[in-house]
Formats: C-alpha cells, structure tokens, sequence
C-alpha cells in the first residue's frame, strides 16, 4: 500500500510539521469512504479518530426527537472533522454523516494520544492545529448564532 | 433635486419579505444609465423615498430593476404597488464595483442576504465578458433556503462551467441539502490567486467584518477587498449629512469602497 | 457735498446719523435687510427697515450656558457679538417646501418649487460668521452637486460686516484663525467707533456693489487717526477672547481618539438636547419629510434641519448606528474639527461660541478638546491590538 505520508505532508493542516511527526501520523493513517448517509461519528460514543476530508461533504448534525436530524454545519474537502479524540472524555459531542460520496484519511487518535503523552512536542503542535480548527468553528457558531441577516427591531 | 417619473412594470417576489421591481421611464424615449454598484432613491406618492441599490443588468437601459426587502415603512409601501403605478426616482447615485478594473483578475463575489442584489449587475457584465476574466466565485450566504434570492438564475448560474457557485445557508429548513455554515466557511473551499484577485462583498456588516478577515487570511490585500456599505440617507448627493461615516459621505463616496480606504472607520462602534 | 469716489479697500467714515440713509437704500435696491434686534430675550436676527430697531445701547454677557442682555453705558449700535441666531437662519431655512405632487388618473405628477427669492442684505455680519457663510458656500455651492435652495439665497446677498468692538466669554475666533477682523466675503464692513461726542463707522469697501450703495449713502474721508483708532480697536477685541482652542494636529488628534475616556464623561453631561447643532452656523444637516393632506391626493416634501443629535438621524431598519449619547457628540465634535478638514479642506468650527453658550449644561468644546489632547491615548494599535486577544474568547 502506498503511504500516506506524502499528501499529508502537503496538507495546510499538517504544514510544517517535523519529519518524525509526520511520519508517527502517517503511521497511525488509512484510507477510508463513506456512503452517502452513512454516519461517520456519532453522539456518545467513543471518540478515537479524527479525519482529513479529501473529497465530498459531511454534515454535523444535532438530533433532536420533534425536529429531527438538525444540520449544524457542513464541511468539505480539505477540512478536518473530529476533534474530541483530543479532549476527554473522548466522547463524540455530534453526529457527523456523509451527505456525499466522502473519502478521507482517517487518523488513529486512539494511537496518537499515546504519541502525544510520550512526545509532548508532537503534543503541542497537534493542540495548536486542533485549537485553530476549534477556534474557526466557533467563530462560525457565533455568527450564526447572532443571526446577521435576520431583521431585529 | 426632483424625482422622475417611473411606471412599475413588474413587481416580482422573491422571497417572503423580498420582491424586485422592475421600472420603466413614463417618457419611454429616455434611458437609463448607471454603473453595478449603484443605487437611486424611490418615491413613493406620499410615502417617502427610500435608498435601494441597483439589481438590474447595466446593459439593459430600458428599463431599471430594484430589490429591496420590506422593512420599512417605504419598502412596505412600495411591495404593495401593482405593475402599472407610479414611482418616483432619483439618481443613479453613488460609487461602482470595479468591473472594468477587475479584467485579467481571478473575481470572488461573496454576498449576504440581500447584499446579492448589488452584487447581480457585476455577474451580467462578468458573464457577459467572460473571457476578460480568470476565475469567477459567487460565494452566497442567506439565513435559511427560503431566503435565496434569483433562485432560478443561481441555478442558471450554478450550471456554467465557468462560475463556481457555492452557497450556504446559517439554518438548513426543509429538503436542504446543500452546505449549512455561515458564508465565510466557503472562502477556503474556493481556489483563487490571492494576489490577483478582487473580492467584492456585500452583506451586514458584521459579514463583511469577518468576511474581509478571512479574505486577509488568505493573503488578498486590502486594496483587493471592495465592500458596499449602508447608511441613513435623505439627499443621495452629499448634502444631507445622514449617511456620514468618519470623513466619508457613503452616499457619494460609497457605496463601494475599495476596502483600505475606509478601514480606519468601517466596523468601528456607532461611528 | 464733494463725495471722493470710493473703491475697493478704501476706508472711509459713515456717520451715525447716516445709518439710517444706507438701510434706506438697501430697501430702495430692493434687499430684504435683515439683521440683529431684541426678541426672545437675546439678540436675534429678522427684519430691519429702521436703524432703532438694532438693539441700540445693548450687550450681551455669554459664558458656559449662559446668556444675559445687559445695558451698554453708550448707545452703540453693535455693542455685542453673536446671538443664538446665525444667517443660516435666512440661507438655510429650518422647514422648506422642496415640490409637491399631486396624484392624478395613472400616477402622480411632480410640481416644482418657484421660490421667488427677494435678495437679502445681511447687516452686522461678524467676521466668525462670514467664515460659516464661506464654509456653506463651499458645501452647498462648490460641491459635485449644487444646492438650488441655497444658491438662490446667497448668490445676490449683500454683505454688510462688523469688525468686533469687544469679545466674549465664549468667543474663540483668533484660535480658529476667523477673527475678530474681517478680511473677504463682505461688501462692506465696519468699525464702530464711539468718542466723547463723535459716532462713527471707519468703513472698509469690499466690492465694487459697497462702493456703489456707500455712494448713495453721505461718507467722507477717513483720516489717518481715525483708522488707527478702527485697527485699535480690533486689536483690543483680539485680546479678549473668552475661550483658546489649541488646533494643532486636530484632525489626526481626533481621530486617535475615538475610544479616549472623555467621550464617556461629556456623555454623562450632554442632554442631546442638538441646541449645538441647532445654534452653530456651520451645521448643515438636514432631513427631508414627506407628507399628504387628508384626501391623500396631494403630496409635498418638505426639507427641515436636522441633527446628528438625534436617534433617527442614524437609523437604518433595526437600530440606529449612533445609539449612545457618546457616540453622537463624538460625530458632532468629530465631524465638526476633523472629518470637516478631509471634506471641505477647513475646519467647521469658526470659534464663534455660539454651542458653549447655548448648551443648557455648558459643555465646552474648547474644553472637551483640551481634555482630549492632555490625555491623549498612546496609539490605537494597542487597543485593536487587545481586541485581538480577545477575539476568540
């Protein structure tokens, strides 16, 4: 199989990162695809992986028993999805289902917190990438939430 | 400066707080001639009058095309008009999109909300010299589905191999299966040359705020970013006051400015 | 009589008892004269057919908020300065008919204005005031776009200007560079001398139609005493000025300051009451109102003054921009001593004083601006910088 190694070098995400981080991640990386309406993670379970979306759309979804599945956000290629591997309790805080036909690269985090708790520099710099990610997506919330094209009198 | 006299020959609804109007001069040998950008001031008979931006393609002088969202008490007033009444107009008014001085540059449109409807006279004349241009993006962010507006012409749009359409919505409503997210989540998707590219956004202000840091997060300077702002207007010529932010008169200076131009000002509290 | 003939930048003297002759040829010329009388308790502006209806005799004592008409020990006919009136009250009316409509079988039709303008004579403008007329001129006039309304009032008006014979409390015009002197804009101006039993005007001619109407008027020749006594007397008016700005970098100092501390103290203090805007000759914002009578069948726009004191004069559906107290006099203060500069290429402000007199709380721009220039913010950078900081918290 060929390694993963070269594109995730080249991904903004993983930028800059050294050699031997690179190639620990690449290790703990596979190939996956998801139908169309299969659900990658979901609420309360057991979050161990994280993923580099390469192609199709995925939506985070909210369950709600009256209103059904309510989409949050959706996300394509080129971002990543997941990241309560890295905070504990290590639970899934949403539903997230492919809308599309969707490939990625999933990351074992399982693995990588191991990596992370032996290697407190591949620690930081994955933290760093990840609080960016979370930053963007709260920063997203927020303007949803603030509802900029809603008419308030 | 006096209104002149328009008969309505099309009110169109878009949405359910949305509609276009379409107007022709009553002395049907005039013409009329404004720039993408641009606005005019409707009168309505003893209603008032009301800034709304030109939505119509500039090479059509026939006739003049508004959107404008009901409100007010003018909007509300003018949404109740039938084809065949009266208004009164006055303008064109105001700054310009740089269409002419986009050519040879990749264009990235992101619009939100009604902010489309200015943005619509710059896609007709990008589609209509398509090849002066590089790459074309219309990034488009609405509250739900139900508040797109030219759905048909997006689709229209959508279909082009030439234009990359991408749209979103805050809060996916009903069969919604496109992106949900707020529109500055479409910028990175987007594959633009930061350097030679120009950005014209047009939204809330709040949009545009966090549109243009995005923008700048990915390398387009700010001599590149082209916003359309919005204020209190009365004259649309300069002399009233109202629409001042900082040194600027939005009304004869905006509504377009290049974006270093008036950053020192834009987006600063109650200014 | 032998009359010299006059031109432009002579002086020359008028006597007192002659006043009279000149507003009489004015009216003969057909002007409107207008000019400052008693009413409402102050000194105002309106009409003058006759010299005894200046307020012979009178001053005024202006301070922070306060004013009093005192009497003057001699009989001096402009004994004072400046009012709550200015002449925008006459260029710039406070509510004018712009058009009206009237709707008809399948639409409306638009009926212009014909104002029929009768041309005014300003008497007793004060050189502060002859640099707020200027300023108005350049905005309504000098622009991209032409003001009718105010073009048709002001392109025939004739200027009759008063070099100051004293200062006061509130006046600030040798900060802001606009007097006591008169220097342009008049046709003709004039120093009030007052001696033991002589009264008399050393008049400076200032365009061809002043030397024309003080032709018609008796004057004679001043001597080389009597225009210094004139020169004198304006130099003591310069000494007396109740007020300093110090308008170095002003606009750049302004600004800097758009989050300084004080603006959240002067808001403690102003009412938005817009008396400033309303008593400043430079301020020219206006709204435009639309209205119908009964029958809905006939419509009119009426344009009125406005202010950037009130709510509404920001609002655009769902707020206003300006919403707090701090933030609309910072626009005025702002506008008026700094974006003015990048708009008009001159400041608003003509020192005039007018805004310090008539605020009910006596804010005082002179003083607002002095407390903004002593405790000037270092530099915005660091406050956008904390922004930063915080902008993901």
């Amino acid at each position: 199989m060929q390694s993963l190694e070269p594109y995730l070098a080249e991904h903004p995400f993983l930028k800059g990162l050294e050699p031997n981080h690179l190639k620990i991640l690449a290790g703990c990386a596979s190939n996956v695809q998801f139908d169309v309406g299969q659900f990658i993670l979901r609420e309360g379970e057991e979050a161990n992986n994280f993923y580099i979306i390469r192609h199709g759309k995925v939506a985070i979804e909210l369950f709600a028993a009256e209103r059904g599945a309510i989409t949050i956000q959706t996300i394509g290629a080129g971002e990543i999805l997941g990241w309560s591997w890295l905070i504990p309790p290590y639970q899934w805080r949403f539903d997230a289902r492919a809308i599309e036909i969707t490939r990625a690269i999933a990351l074992d985090g399982k693995c990588l917190r191991t990596k992370c708790e032996q290697d407190h520099n591949l620690g930081y710099e994955l933290l760093k990438r990840f609080a960016h990610v979370i930053a963007l997506r709260l920063e997203a919330t927020r303007l949803q939430l603030s509802d900029v094209y809603g008419v308030h009198p | 400066m006096l209104p002149n006299p328009f008969h309505i020959q099309r009110l169109q609804k878009e949405t359910y707080d949305t509609f276009t109007v379409e107007l022709t001069p009553t002395n049907s040998t005039n013409t009329f001639l404004f720039s993408a950008g641009q606005f005019n001031m409707l009168y309505v008979f003893g209603v008032g009058e009301v800034p709304i931006s030109i939505s119509g393609d500039p090479a059509r002088t026939e006739t003049i095309k508004h959107t404008a969202r009901a409100v007010g008490t003018v909007t509300r007033a003018l949404q109740k008009l039938k084809s065949g009444d009266m208004l009164g107009v006055r303008g064109p008014f105001g700054s310009h999109w740089p269409v002419e001085e986009s050519v040879g540059n990749d264009v990235v449109i992101i619009a939100g909300g009604i902010g489309l409807s200015p943005l619509r006279p710059v896609l007709y004349q990008l589609i209509a010299q398509r090849k002066k241009y590089k790459k074309i993006a219309l990034l488009y962010g609405v509250r739900t589905p139900e508040d797109l507006l030219y759905k048909r012409e997006l689709e229209q749009w959508r279909g082009r191999f030439d234009i990359e359409v991408k749209i979103t919505v805050d809060t996916a409503t009903g069969d919604w299966c496109g992106d949900v997210g707020v529109v500055t989540t479409l910028i990175r998707r987007v594959q633009f040359d930061p350097l030679h590219a120009m950005a014209m956004i047009c939204g809330p202000e709040v949009m545009m705020r966090f549109t243009i840091k995005e923008l700048q997060n990915c390398g387009v300077g700010n001599e590149r970013i082209f916003i359309s702002m919005e204020r209190n207007m009365k004259c649309g010529i300069g002399l009233c006051g109202h629409c001042q932010c900082g040194p600027t008169f939005i009304c004869k200076d905006g509504p377009v400015f290049r974006y270093d131009r008036i950053k020192e000002f834009f987006g600063k509290r109650e200014i | 009589m032998i009359t010299p003939s006059i031109k432009v930048m002579d002086r020359v003297i008028l006597e007192r008892n002659h006043f009279q002759k000149l507003i009489d040829v004015l009216i003969t010329r057909d002007y409107r004269v207008v000019g400052p009388t008693l009413g409402e308790g102050a000194i105002v502006y309106d009409e003058l057919n006759s010299v005894d209806k200046l307020p012979i005799g009178w001053t005024d004592d202006q301070d922070g908020g306060t004013y009093r008409l005192k009497k003057r020990s001699d009989q001096a006919l402009f004994g004072y300065v400046v009012g709550p009136h200015s002449w925008k009250k006459f260029l710039l009316p406070s509510a004018l008919r712009l058009w009206q409509a009237k709707r008809h079988d399948n639409g409306f039709q638009i009926i212009p204005e014909n104002e029929e303008i009768q041309k005014f004579a300003f008497i007793g403008v004060r050189s502060c005031d002859i640099h707020a007329v200027s300023t108005q001129d350049k905005i309504f006039m000098n622009g991209q776009h032409i003001d009718p309304h105010y073009q048709s009032r002001r392109k025939d008006a004739f200027i009759l200007a008063v070099n100051c014979g004293k200062a006061d409390g509130t006046c600030f015009c040798v900060s802001m560079n606009t007097g006591p002197k008169v220097t342009f804009g008049f046709d003709l101006a004039v120093t009030e001398i007052l001696e033991d039993n002589n009264h008399y005007f050393v008049v400076e001619v200032g365009t061809e139609l002043g030397a024309e109407i003080l032709h018609e008027v008796t004057y004679r020749e001043a001597n080389g005493r009597e225009k210094k006594l004139a020169d004198g007397i304006i130099k003591n008016t310069a000494r007396q000025m109740g007020r300093v700005m110090d308008t170095t970098n002003i606009k750049d100092l302004l600004y800097k300051n758009y989050e300084h501390p004080r603006w959240d103290d002067v808001a403690k203090r102003c009412l938005t009451c817009a008396n400033c805007t309303m008593v400043c000759p430079t301020c020219f914002c206006t709204t435009v109102e639309d209205v119908t009578d009964l029958t809905g069948d006939h419509a009119e726009r009426w344009r009125k003054l406005d202010s950037c004191f009130t709510m509404d004069f920001s609002y655009i559906h769902g707020g206003s921009i300006r919403a707090s107290t701090k933030s609309r006099y910072r626009q005025w203060m702002t506008h008026k001593l700094a974006a003015w500069i990048d708009q008009f290429g001159m400041s608003g402000c003509v020192g005039c004083g007018r805004c310090i007199t008539w605020c009910p709380v006596a804010i005082d721009i002179t003083e607002e601006v002095r407390a903004i220039r002593e405790n000037e913010m270092i530099d915005t950078s660091t406050i956008s910088g904390k922004e930063k900081t915080n902008a993901i918290a």
